[in-house]
């Protein structure tokens, strides 16, 4: 008798300690780090889009929507509702009346729609006009043929009306951080660059350029008891090593690891317990050029695909910090086939192929490439064995990243190795295969399928969610028929988390995007 | 000594001139641009608003004109990335790395020109040995790998100092950095004032003061030390130079905030007028560095005139 009471009564103080050690701890110092680059851009969110800045902009600003980690959507966020009318053209939102600048004032439809014509302003160019350009007329604010985007409408101080160009979930578009919401009154001024004022759950303290920005508990955000910390440090950690070191000596609370230090991580008892990984929504490849006469033919950029073995590649070169791709959609998209399989290595249906297109000895092609060590000059170095091995062989043209995207805009090249964001909105990232999508855009192969035009054209249209599944799924497989790139992997994003830090989002879009008002340090923490 | 420096300075111009056009040259015909590194993603439609607006539509000869004619009155133009002015991105860079050279060159200095004293007054000695090993290690050595490993020892392994950051700009913070950055000129210092002071042991006048009964600590410090001392402040002045140049590694690696890391994320992310700006920073203060040398020589060395 003894001993069952003994033992219900030590599972009864397990539970409550469980309970006690999931219950968010108030107070304390989250210490992120910034790791892509030596600085951040700008503090005004509006004019940059690098995922770098959106690290402290997730704590200092707010949009129209949030992305969703646990759903894998972006939803509401400064809005209670949306009522949807105008044959889904029309959006009417029902914003928040208990969002508060960090200068005190309440937030109103004035100030959503200043946002937008701010970043519609043509003369400026922001980045984030590419997502706001969706409203009717924001179009012709960016031409300057009109002072204010006609398809916005404040309907009273907390409901804003919203005319769209095409019927797509407007989520997709404004949950960025760079179409952030700004105070009206404040953000004119100068002195907003210096001291920049948002929604978001942290108020800005200081930026020392180059090293570091800090940001204190906002007491009147709107999510009651929210946020738990009390302060958050982001280090701008631009070297993986020094990251290492840091994160060792628990100077940080978060670094993102490569693909040595993921091995090295999970090899090390006392910290294979920190790693956590996310499959982004990133699709890594080679783009053929269609111009360049072998890759006009299907049957050589299928032989590719069966000629390379990018399961040996993925294991061995990226340390398993990938997942294979089939097909362009990655594997966290929700319209993802699992039933699709890819490519098998297969060196003789290779040459078969080359053979039957015309290519029997094979033929030799320029591989741009950056230095990049996931999608770059190591991985080409490993598929050129490989490729020479059916006859085909690959000179290396090296060049810089920044000048990489030049080249694949420009359409300056027979193949080159990139990576490219399928996500998080599915259709999106197929547009990007249909043939009215400018190649500068980023239909950077230039690919062109009346059958895939017409899906994706049918998809858009299309009221039943299941039909559009269906239709844009039917589009990722003729891109799989099609073979337009060789499918390499999609991007498994990996950070390591010191066991203080708790309510880690798997953010599929960027593993280092957290909404910070959910994480909280308990006691263990060593920083104040 | 006023005509001196006039004339200096006047020499500084064509310098300056040269390196701004070189920069600018430079950067006009390496590929990409802050346009294509602003992201992998980016819209056509506001890449080309971007490119009109930050002038890059203009032929190179047009910019060049409007950057000299902005340059002429103080201004560095407005960054393309933070499109913040230049002038104030680098104000609130330039003490860091003030702060990481100074540091630097006072160890190295501290370290390095007393090593190479004592190395050269028993020269073959055990001492000697010793501080050429030091002296050739620390020339060899990366500094981003030297950073590395001073931050795993004192900061991981000792728990002595911070591993990265600026924190509050204090001692603790500055150390590992100045050490990593300084190890290089300390080695180069030891080196040439073993040199230099080897030389002058052997030169006429020092066997002159000796054969006049002068005491061995008398000759040293009378005649060998200010002899070597303007040796010493040559390296010096050309090592502040190489430091501006090397602080961009250390100041990188140790989230350090100098204009250092600023050129680097300018450079690429092809930030011209930041890249511009930064550069025209160091040569300045490289050249200011190098006429307080010019003048110092004259007061260590009685027989240097400014004629």
């Amino acid at each position: 008798m003894f001993r069952i009471v003994a033992i219900v009564a030590g599972l009864g103080l397990a539970l409550a300690a469980t309970a006690e050690a999931q219950t968010p701890r108030k107070g304390g110092t989250i210490r992120m780090t910034a790791p892509y680059g030596s600085s951040f851009t700008s503090l005004d969110i509006h004019t940059t889009q690098r995922a770098q800045d959106e690290i402290y902009a997730k704590a200092l600003h707010r949009s129209l929507y949030i992305w969703n980690s646990a759903e894998g959507k972006p939803v509401l966020e400064l809005a209670k509702e949306d009522v949807v009318s105008g044959g889904g053209l029309v959006h009417t939102f029902k914003l928040r009346d208990d969002a508060y600048f960090h200068n005190g004032r309440k937030m109103t439809a004035d100030d959503v729609i200043w946002t937008y014509n701010r970043i519609m302003d043509g003369t400026k160019a922001y980045p984030g006009a590419r997502y706001v350009r969706v409203i009717e007329g924001a179009a012709a604010v960016e031409k300057g043929q009109a002072k204010e985007i006609s398809g916005l409408k404040k309907i009273d101080d907390s409901t804003i009306e919203m005319k769209l160009t095409e019927k797509v979930d407007p989520g997709f578009y404004f949950w960025n951080a760079i179409t952030s919401i700004y105070p009206a009154d404040e953000a004119a001024k100068e002195s907003f660059l210096q001291k920049p004022i948002g929604l978001g759950p942290f108020k800005f303290v200081e930026h020392v350029p180059g090293s570091r920005i800090v940001l204190e508990r906002w007491d009147r955000f709107y999510k009651p008891g929210k946020p738990y910390a009390d302060k958050i440090v982001v280090s701008v950690m631009g070297e993986a090593a020094a990251r290492d070191v840091a994160f060792r000596n628990k100077e940080i609370d978060t670094s993102v690891l490569g693909p040595a230090q993921y091995v090295a991580y999970q090899n090390d008892a006392d910290l294979k317990g920190t790693v956590v990984e996310v499959a982004e929504v990133f699709t890594r490849y080679m783009g053929m050029n269609p111009a360049f006469k072998p890759f006009a033919d299907k049957r050589v950029r299928q032989a590719i695909n069966y000629a390379i073995d990018t399961d040996l590649i993925i294991n061995k070169l990226v340390k398993g910090k990938a997942y294979r791709a089939t097909s362009w959609l990655p594997l966290t998209s929700p319209l993802y086939d699992k039933t699709m399989k890819p490519y098998a290595v297969d060196p003789a249906k290779a040459k078969q192929l080359l053979a039957e297109a015309g290519y029997p000895s094979g033929f030799e092609f320029e591989w741009t490439t950056s230095q990049n060590e996931s999608w770059g000059l190591p991985i080409v170095s490993a598929v050129i064995p490989m490729l020479d091995r059916v006859g085909i062989k690959a000179k290396v043209k090296q060049v810089e990243t920044a000048v990489l995207a030049e080249v694949v805009r420009s359409g300056d090249y027979q193949a080159f190795i990139y990576s490219q964001a399928t996500g998080p909105d599915p259709q999106a990232a197929l547009k990007c295969f249909h043939s009215a999508t400018p190649q500068s855009a980023c239909n950077y192969m230039n690919f062109k399928n009346p059958e895939f035009d017409k899906l994706i054209d049918e998809a858009g249209q299309s009221d039943d969610a299941a039909k559009r599944t269906q239709l844009l799924q039917k589009a990722n497989a003729v891109l799989y028929e099609e073979a337009p790139v060789w499918f390499f992997n999609y991007n498994k994003a990996v950070m390591a988390v010191q066991p203080w830090l708790k309510g880690v989002q798997l953010n599929a879009t960027e593993l280092t995007h957290q909404n910070v008002e959910d994480l909280w340090v308990d006691e263990t923490s060593p920083a104040k | 000594m006023l005509s001196f420096l006039f004339r200096r300075l006047l020499q500084t111009i064509p310098t300056v001139l040269a390196v701004v056009a070189l920069v600018f040259v430079l950067f006009s015909v390496v590929p990409g641009s802050i346009v294509s590194s602003m992201s992998d993603d980016a819209d056509p439609q506001v890449e080309l608003r971007m490119k009109k607006q930050l002038g890059l539509d203009d032929p190179v000869y047009v910019r060049f004109g409007i950057y000299i004619a902005k340059l002429a009155t103080g201004d560095f133009g407005t960054s393309f990335r933070t499109r913040e002015p230049v002038t104030f991105m680098i104000a609130k860079r330039i003490w860091p790395t003030l702060q990481l050279i100074f540091a630097a060159m006072a160890f190295s200095v501290v370290i390095g020109v007393p090593l190479g004293f004592i190395a050269a007054l028993k020269p073959g000695g055990i001492v000697d040995t010793l501080a050429m090993v030091v002296a050739v290690s620390g020339l060899s050595i990366a500094k981003f790998w030297l950073g590395l490993v001073l931050m795993y020892l004192f900061a991981l392994k000792l728990g002595w100092l911070p591993s990265f950051g600026y924190g509050d700009g204090g001692m603790k913070y500055l150390i590992l950095p100045a050490v990593t950055l300084g190890v290089s000129p300390m080695a180069l210092f030891a080196r040439t004032t073993r040199a230099a002071v080897l030389e002058i042991m052997t030169a006429d006048f020092v066997r002159t003061a000796r054969s006049k009964g002068m005491s061995e600590t008398r000759v040293v410090k009378w005649h060998v030390t200010r002899n070597a001392l303007v040796t010493i402040l040559t390296t010096v002045g050309l090592q502040f130079g190489a430091l501006m140049g090397q602080a961009v590694v250390v100041e990188k690696l140790y989230s350090w905030p100098g204009i250092g890391s600023l050129l680097v994320d300018s450079v690429l992310q092809r930030d011209i007028p930041a890249v511009q700006g930064s550069i025209l920073v160091v040569v300045l203060s490289f050249l200011a560095i190098n006429l307080l040398i010019d003048v110092l020589y004259g007061v260590i060395d009685p027989r240097i005139r400014y004629a």
